[in-house]
């Protein structure tokens, strides 16, 4: 008996608790994130997203700190009921879930995209991404993984904060003021085809 | 009457120097403090580093000399770093020079995150070395209170990741190219005798100090 067949034992009776208990939660999720967390329209992928980012932002729609229109709209009220543990939970589930890139931006914008990524626009002021989102934006931590999210959900969001919303989400309105529509457009395209 | 207009156009030429001057220092100012920003998006508003996906060592209090030594060993590729050689090529010298005042001048708290119990045991480290090992007292030359001077560099308060990262990865990273002088080769056997959990043990030290 060693201690990755204790480890498995372990990870199927938290499953078998906490799958359940999840339940409804999940349910509530799915409806507008998919049945397999893989995101639809507006509602972002959930699935492999890290869970200390999922934690900290299901915090934040709670706390009002992301104020975002469709955050408003939909977060606000699903959150408000959710407690700490159950969040955590949530977050902890739907990272165990496998990611599907969305592979819905404009290929012809991957080459420009990846090079913002890469190593930003040191002449405009325009910072790596991949400094704090990784080689292969896979995200760390409350860092975000980005590598296949949808090119809307993308786009939306570096052109939300240019509008001032979710201020409080240091250092990236900073970070998106310094791009034009045109580098959004390319970052959210190749973003979407990573894997 | 021509003496007069004579007179005219010396003032208007005076003037229109004098505001080319202002104009051009507010669009310097105006430069830096774009910079910064830029900088410091990545290394902490008070420059003190932050932690992505990779460590962003901190710049607060750092030695100039030190900071533009890094800056041009970036461009010359004696230390490599894709991101931070781009960074760096497009740094004017007087830019070079304002940026490193400013963060010389910062004193920022220490980012902290560091194992306490790792940090005790990297104090004896520090303040007297391992002779067994080959290892001098770090504090011989980054100073007992790890501040550095001209082209050491400052120690306190340093992410404990990015101290990791560096003296593990010291001879992959640093003092590259041959030819060219680099002063990073006298850490080098340093780096090299001491184990990872020393090396753990020392920057944990160094992490907490203010």
């Amino acid at each position: 008996m060693n201690l990755a067949k204790i480890g498995i034992a372990l990870l199927a009776l938290v499953y078998c608790v906490a799958v359940p208990a999840l339940g409804g939660n999940v349910r509530n999720c799915t409806w507008c994130h998919g049945t397999s967390a893989q995101g639809y329209g507006p509602a972002p992928r959930l699935a492999g997203q890290r869970p200390g980012y999922t934690e900290k932002e299901l915090r934040s729609f709670h706390d009002h700190t992301r104020d975002n229109p469709q955050s408003r709209q939909y977060m606000w009220g699903a959150t408000e009921a959710l407690n700490a543990h159950r969040a955590r939970t949530l977050a902890i589930y739907f990272s165990t879930l496998p990611p599907r890139a969305a592979k819905d931006g404009y290929r012809d914008l991957v080459a420009q995209g990846r090079a913002i990524y890469e190593l930003g626009i040191p002449e405009a002021n325009i910072v790596s991404c991949l400094a704090c989102h990784g080689p292969n934006g896979e995200g760390v931590r409350a860092i975000p993984r980005l590598a296949g999210l949808s090119y809307g959900y993308l786009k939306s969001r570096l052109e939300q904060w240019n509008e001032g919303y979710h201020l409080a989400a240091v250092p990236m309105p900073t970070v998106a003021r310094s791009l034009s529509p045109d580098e959004i457009a390319a970052l959210a395209s190749y973003l979407s085809f990573v894997r | 009457m021509k003496a007069v207009g004579s007179q005219r156009l010396l003032h208007a030429a005076i003037l229109a120097v004098a505001v080319c001057a202002a104009g051009g220092a507010a669009g310097a100012e105006r430069g830096l403090q774009a910079k910064l920003e830029y900088c410091k998006t990545c290394h902490g508003l008070s420059g003190q580093g932050y932690l992505g996906y990779f460590p962003m060592p901190r710049l607060a209090g750092q030695q100039t000399i030190y900071v533009e030594n890094q800056l041009r060993a970036f461009i010359e590729h004696r230390r490599t770093n894709p991101i931070m050689t781009n960074v760096a090529h497009v740094l004017s010298p007087s830019m070079v020079a304002a940026l490193a005042t400013h963060f010389k001048n910062l004193d920022a708290r220490p980012f902290g995150g560091a194992p306490r119990d790792l940090a005790a045991r990297g104090k004896p480290i520090y303040d007297e070395g391992i002779p067994e090992a080959n290892v001098p007292a770090c504090s011989a030359c980054h100073g007992p209170d790890a501040k550095g001077h001209d082209e050491i560099p400052r120690l306190a308060g340093q992410l404990y990741s990015y101290t990791i990262k560096a003296l593990r990865n010291w001879s992959r990273e640093r003092g590259q190219g041959g030819t060219r002088e680099d002063t990073s080769a006298i850490m080098a056997p340093t780096a090299h005798n001491l184990t990872p959990a020393q090396i753990a043990e020392v920057a944990a030290y160094v992490s907490t100090l203010n």
